[in-house]
């Protein structure tokens, strides 16, 4: 009953709307927009409620407003009712109407209306009242929103950017505002033209508008690349006194500027040390704002003092933790403290960080106790005092404690060795008590390396191997490790345990790292234990002092996004935000030089601020959801997927995505050499996987037979000519393998390939039900993936599959699907459906069935590209054990889609010249060397990709471009 | 040459410039339900605030919870005031500072405008989602934040107002004048400032005894009753400014930060010291500081606590004020923690009263009169049960809040106040000093 008195039926409401009375028609509309406010639907009232909207009585007015903003979008054609009291009240003596007119027809998002709008917001833009233009500004911005062609057309764009000289500074920030939002969305336009003239007018506004106000024009002058150091200086001298606002916003992006601008004084400047000086006491100030700010300034704080520590070197107290600090600011105090810690204020910090080791807060209690060992790593004179400190909160036996204690000190013996392993008796005395992964695989780690000096090192780690396939990837990796160093350093007593580990690893598990290292050190022990002892046992590079710092190029995109979300997830725009792929990074303009005169980056070349793309690299997660939430129709709907931006985003995404995932291809094993959860693998232990597969003898005869594909589908397996035995002529096509076992799919077995015929690429399956029951309905799709690959039509499967019965299937595959960069890169994520579930499994193809048919270069243009590629670009690698001539070779190679354009040879030495395209369309040329008489040939790689923004990603993350080359070399 | 055209524009394509702006719906949310929300671009669907507290217990509950949260491309940046969740939703990279200083900008607003109201509430809401709307609409623009000056503001929101007077129409040039903050015309009978300097002092110190950091903000808070457009200087004893015109007579504060309000001229002061502004009329603050000497604590704590487990706790807590003899702390509370299965209290004290206050867990010993150089003592005795609470607690610190008036611990003085108004009227200047306790922690063994 309370319900209806507030909100009463439509019928109502609707003789009420309709009543002579005013008072009686505002108390309607307030009931009417309650209604609206808790969720009804009260659209069926617009012609009613834009009756009212002819009223002088502005509380009524703003009502009715309120009402069409909500409902036109819904009721277009009734909308247009309201458009001509909109042109009226942009012509009203009261500004405050007129004002307002504009500010709601800018608000209602139906295209019919824009039209109509046009001519009263060109008048507004000009009004007398600044309260008028300024609000007039901000609806340039909505209807670029709405129809981005109509404000270039009618030239609101320009007197937008007249309004930055206008006499008033609302209306300049306003405007400003509204050309920083719109520049957003428009790439390629010169819209903020930054110079120093309006760089004049806008530091003069700053001074008189509003806090919100001088934040736009400070977010707009970060924008800015100062011509010279002098103009630099100028504009922090300007800037700096914002650091005294009392809003907390205005300050932080006041640092923004001066963070990015300090960069292009000398640092010999007297200037840049006052600067420095004035920065760290508004940054301790920001400390005392609410929660919520403290949160947003500590992590900007965290981006600062790994920018430039000096600034807050002494600050160090004003991050101890309060009790009453919500946890969040709790944490990052923490990691600051860690990032400010020296030899200076050791003694202090830990004191600290013991206090809080103590607390009750787990994770504030976890990260107290990692600070610890990052203190000992970090400051070294302090790191016995925190060995002893990390003891002392062992023997308080608290599980967790114990657990981060552990994976702490593992880290302190890599960083001292030799140092502090007396108290390994101690760790070992914990070791029932470690559930997590992370703790457990460091004290397998710890039992491993120092094995010669713990009498019964066998017996615990042989503790662990019953529950071997229990334990988590991290657990078994090590655990193998440190039984094969055992092995090596005690190998009489430990036979039994290494092959029993070893054959847990090969043989039982799914786990292709697992599978993969287990194998490495299989052969490796069987074919030479001197070298493994060399390899295994060889001495580890020291870990480096900071961990978790951001990498210098992000930190500078992140400087200059100070303040904003980016800053507060330490991770760029690009990666959350949609739609902002292609844009430009923002970088640090680099110490220019007095009077020099570069270019502003706004006409987007200014030197050494062209940026590559961002890739944006989806978590594991949103991979499992995406392949989660496939959308499995049945065959005869499963159309071909949206062309739409597929092919495009396939250079785009796969280059942008960087190729070293590539690295995972040759042999898995690679990946896990990389990976960095077990602290001893370094590339020092074990020599890059290339040198594995053909060097190696014939593998174990334990050795399952899909190992060698299709994971190690490489060039070697091109080249298996071995007399003519091995495959007929033809385009090497890898045999079928098992790619999901039936006892994961509920009796369904598929094992499959890939080949590609007359330019189609098709996956070739083996469908075996090996259950009771009949199947039928299959279906299948693809998760998104890096080379767009997407069924071209159903699934052929048309008679039912009996129990144990058997099907041959073919898909015919296109490149133009979804793209999407996986790991390895040529991974494939498929879902199968049938009529009694959904099963998900992921293949590999092999790279050479994207090489197109016309992938043969001409020869001058190969020529030209050649000598083009810089020799960064090349890569050089070998092809072992092979026995044909350079032409049986080139004919073979040909049938793969690898072109030789030319031939060369020099001293008894052949050189082909050859080329290849993906079906992306990215080129990759290659000289291949064939010496007769040397089974090793010599394969050059080049790629010609200046004018592609591979080459910028990869100068811009200064990874060496060729290794990932030599990469895609083995996949040939 | 030998790449897809795609791939070359977007090379090319990079003059991205994001101004970080404002891409937001405001929602008060209580209850888990949404009271009032207001879509500034209709960018982010609003379907998604239903999404808003599922993620904030989730968080919650994992103990992750994070002023920031985010769900697909939409992120929600929320603050909690009294039972209200005022919460921003943005799927671009937003300025957060701004988004933060502006929803605690819209309580601060709210409760000035809907004045009548006690507090900002649920109720207050809804009964007044007219005026919310309008606020809101005049608050922020397409997510810039416009007006947010309460006083300005009041002037023009319509609110129960009935047919528009002319007067009003006249309101936007204040609200677009560089002087944004204060209207013309305001008359008073007597011209009177009244100037507020406090002092909080923020203590930390160690269970050993020693300080770890202690700090003083301090805030100088104005009451102006003034006439016309007045141009107003207040002169402190600066160090810097001291150095700067080559005084040295007197005792002078070395202020580490100062921020000032809106009305102050930034430039004016970062050039040459002065504190030169036309006020806000009625209640503002004027400016704050930081000064980061060491402090003495003005009231010292001893404490022991020792705890018999399954039996009792006892506490010896004698307190000292470190003042001067001629000064006095008033309404001292002195807060020490129990355990939370404490039971049957007893206290003595030398002074004032102590109270157990089971449901914070403490002791409160209030002394109303604390003169300096004085030293009381206060001891407690709780039983414990004989079965042990299996949860661990936290080690709370304990807190101490005072109030000394006629006194800064800085020294900070008012030199003058200068009025000067073309109307040519005599204006007085009041000044008063009080220091008070901030964050005042000391941490206890147990």
């Amino acid at each position: 009953t309370t319900d209806n008195q507030n909100h009463p039926p439509i019928f109502e409401l609707k003789a009420e709307l309709n009543s002579d009375k005013k008072e009686k028609k505002k108390e309607a509309v307030k009931k009417v927009i309650a209604s609206m406010t808790v969720g009804k639907d009260v659209s069926a009232l617009f012609p009613d409620v834009v009756n009212c909207m002819q009223t002088d009585n502005l509380e009524l007015k703003k009502l009715v407003y309120l009402y069409l903003m909500n409902y036109a979008k819904s009721q277009p054609d009734m909308a247009i009712m309201a458009v001509n009291t909109f042109v009226k009240d942009c012509e009203d003596p009261n500004p405050l109407i007129r004002a307002l007119a504009v500010r709601t027809m800018g608000c209602i998002r139906v295209d019919k209306i824009t039209e109509y709008l046009c001519e009263p917001l060109r008048k507004c833009l000009k009004d007398e009242d600044p309260y008028v233009r300024k609000t007039a500004a901000v609806c340039v911005a909505k209807l670029h929103d709405i129809n981005a062609q109509l404000v270039e057309d009618q030239g609101f764009l320009d007197t937008l950017k007249d309004l930055i000289s206008d006499s008033n500074p609302m209306v300049v920030a306003n405007a400003v505002a509204a050309l920083s939002e719109i520049a957003e969305s428009h790439p390629n336009s010169n819209l903020l033209d930054l110079n120093p003239q309006t760089i004049n007018k806008l530091l003069t506004a700053l001074n008189e508008c509003t806090e919100w106000g001088q934040i736009f024009i400070l977010d707009c002058l970060a924008n800015y690349t100062p011509r010279d150091d002098r103009e630099s200086q100028s504009i922090c001298e300007r800037v700096t006194p914002r650091l005294s606002h009392a809003n907390s916003a205005v300050v932080l992006s006041a640092v923004k500027v001066l963070m990015k601008f300090m960069e292009m004084l000398p640092k010999d400047l007297d200037y840049y040390g006052t600067l420095l000086k004035k920065l760290a006491p508004p940054l301790v100030t920001l400390l005392s704002a609410e929660p919520e700010l403290q949160y947003v300034a500590l992590r900007n704080i965290n981006l600062i003092v790994q920018r430039r520590p000096e600034i807050l070197k002494h600050e160090m107290k004003v991050f101890f933790v309060k009790y009453n600090d919500p946890i969040y600011v709790k944490l990052e105090k923490l990691d600051i403290m860690i990032r400010l810690a020296s030899q200076a204020n050791i003694a202090q910090v830990l004191a600290e960080l013991k206090e809080y080791a103590t607390e009750v807060d787990v994770d504030f209690v976890r990260k107290a106790v990692r600070a610890i060992g990052r203190c000992a790593i970090k400051v070294e004179q302090s790191a016995e005092r925190c060995v002893s400190t990390l003891l002392d909160l062992i023997q308080t036996k608290v599980n967790y404690v114990v657990q981060e204690a552990i994976v702490v000190i593992k880290d302190i013996f890599r960083k001292y060795p030799n140092k502090y392993e007396s108290v390994i008796a101690t760790l070992c005395e914990n070791l029932d008590s470690l559930d997590e992964p992370e703790a457990r695989a460091a004290m397998i780690w710890i039992v491993g390396e120092y094995a010669e000096r713990i009498d019964n090192a066998d017996e615990l780690l042989e503790s662990f191997l019953e529950g071997f396939h229990d334990e988590s990837t991290q657990v078994q990796l090590q655990l193998l490790t440190a039984i094969v160093k055992l092995f090596l350093k005690k190998p009489t007593e430990t036979q039994e345990l290494v092959q029993q580990v070893l054959s847990l690893a090969t043989q039982d598990s799914d786990n292709p790292d697992l599978r993969d290292r287990g194998y490495i050190y299989w052969r490796l022990l069987s074919t030479d234990p001197v070298a493994a002892k060399e390899v295994v046992l060889a001495e580890k590079p020291l870990i480096s002092e900071e961990t978790d710092l951001i990498e210098p190029t992000l930190l500078e995109e992140l400087i200059c996004h100070i303040g904003t979300l980016a800053s507060v997830y330490h991770k760029p725009p690009s990666a959350f935000v949609e739609g902002s792929r292609g844009v430009q990074h923002k970088r640090i303009p680099g110490n220019l030089g007095s009077g020099e005169s570069v270019e502003s980056p706004d006409n987007g070349s200014a030197a050494g601020v062209t940026e590559a793309p961002p890739a944006v690299i989806p978590s594991q997660g949103d991979l499992l959801g995406d392949l989660l939430n496939l959308d499995l129709t049945p065959p005869t709907t499963t159309g071909p997927p949206p062309i739409s931006s597929g092919m495009q985003m396939g250079a785009m995404d796969l280059l942008g995505g960087g190729l070293d995932s590539l690295v995972g291809l040759r042999h898995n094993t690679e990946r896990s050499f990389r990976s960095p959860s077990p602290p001893d693998y370094s590339p020092t232990e074990v020599g890059p996987g290339g040198h594995m597969g053909a060097g190696f003898g014939a593998p174990p005869a334990v050795m399952p037979a899909s190992f060698n594909a299709p994971v190690s589908v490489g060039l070697d397996d091109l080249f298996d000519l071995g007399g003519g035995v091995g495959m007929p002529m033809g385009a090497f096509n890898p045999p079928k393998t098992v790619w999901l076992p039936a006892m994961k799919a509920k009796g369904l077995e598929i094992s499959g390939t890939f080949v590609r015929r007359a330019g189609v690429i098709q996956m070739e399956m083996n469908l075996t039900n090996k259950a009771m029951s009949v199947m039928t309905d299959f279906a299948i799709q693809f998760n998104r993936n890096s080379f767009g690959l997407a069924s071209a039509g159903p699934l052929q499967i048309l008679t039912p599959l009996s129990p144990n019965q058997s099907i041959e299937a073919a898909l015919p595959l296109s490149t133009v699907g979804p793209v999407m960069k996986m790991e390895p890169l040529n991974n494939l994520q498929v879902a199968v459906k049938n009529n009694i579930d959904v099963f998900y499994f992921s293949c590999q193809y092999p790279i050479s069935m994207l090489f197109v048919e016309d992938g043969k270069m001409e020869r001058q243009v190969f020529l030209a590209t050649w000598k083009d590629i810089p020799n960064d670009n090349e890569s050089q690698f070998q092809i072992k054990d092979c026995h044909l001539n350079s032409d049986a070779a080139s004919n073979k190679l040909q049938s793969s889609n690898i072109f030789t354009i030319a031939k060369r040879t020099v001293e008894g030495q052949d050189m082909l010249y050859q080329s290849m395209k993906l079906t992306n369309g990215i080129w990759v040329l290659a000289e291949l060397r064939v010496q007769a008489g040397n089974p090793n040939y010599t394969t050059i790689l080049k790629s010609k990709q200046r004018i592609t923004s591979l080459i910028i990603i990869h100068t811009v993350s200064e990874r060496p471009f060729c290794t990932n080359w030599n990469l895609i070399c083995y996949i040939l | 040459m030998l790449q897809t055209s795609h791939s070359i524009e977007c090379a090319i394509s990079d003059d991205f410039r994001s101004g970080g702006l404002l891409q937001l719906t405001i929602i008060f949310i209580f209850d888990s339900s949404v009271l009032i929300c207001r879509n500034y671009k209709g960018d982010v669907d609003m379907a998604e605030i239903d999404h808003f507290f599922p993620l904030l217990m989730q968080h919650e509950e994992d103990g992750l919870l994070c002023p920031v949260l985010s769900r697909g491309n939409v992120h929600f940046m929320w603050i909690k005031h009294s039972n209200l969740y005022l919460v921003s939703t943005t799927n671009k990279n937003s300025n957060a500072s701004l988004v933060y200083s502006f929803l605690y900008k819209l309580v601060e607003v709210s409760f000035c405008v809907m004045k009548y109201f006690k507090e900002l509430e649920e109720e207050s809401i809804q009964d007044n989602f007219v005026v919310v709307y309008e606020l809101l609409d005049e608050l922020m623009d397409f997510g810039f934040p416009q007006t947010t000056d309460s006083k300005i503001l009041q002037e023009y929101i319509t609110q129960e107002g009935a047919k528009l007077e002319v007067g009003k129409s006249k309101v936007p040039t204040t609200v677009t004048n560089a002087v944004s903050w204060r209207s013309e015309g305001i008359k008073y009978k007597k011209n009177e400032v009244f100037i507020d300097v406090i002092e909080s002092i923020n203590v930390l110190v160690n269970a050993n005894g020693s300080v770890m950091s202690s700090d003083i903000v301090g805030s100088i808070k104005l009451k102006t009753m003034l006439s016309g457009m007045p141009e107003l200087r207040l002169g402190l004893n600066d160090r810097v400014l001291f150095a700067l015109t080559g005084r040295d007579k007197g005792k002078t504060v070395v202020m580490e930060d100062v921020k000032f309000h809106q009305c102050v001229r930034l430039s004016r002061f970062d050039i040459d010291r002065t504190i030169s502004f036309i006020p806000p009329d009625g209640e503002s603050e004027l400016m704050s500081y930081r000064i980061n000497t060491h402090v003495k604590p003005l009231i010292w704590i001893e404490s022991v606590i020792e705890k018999f487990s399954h039996s009792r706790v006892e506490i010896m807590v004698k307190a000292k004020g470190q003042f001067k003899k001629q000064s006095v702390a008033n309404n001292v509370e002195v807060r020490v923690p129990v355990p939370s299965d404490a039971d049957s209290p007893k206290f003595k004290t030398s002074t004032g009263n102590a109270k157990y206050v089971p449901e914070k867990n403490m002791v409160v010993w209030t002394i109303k009169s604390f003169p300096g150089g004085k030293e009381f003592l206060m001891r407690a005795h709780f039983g414990l049960p004989s079965v042990e609470n299996n949860e661990l607690e936290g080690k709370p610190p304990i807190t101490v809040k005072f109030e000394i008036p006629y006194f800064t611990v800085s020294g900070i003085q008012v030199r003058y106040m200068k009025i000067i108004e073309k109307s040519g009227y005599q204006a007085l200047p009041w000044v008063r000093y009080i220091t008070q306790s901030g964050d005042y922690q000391l941490r206890s063994n147990v």
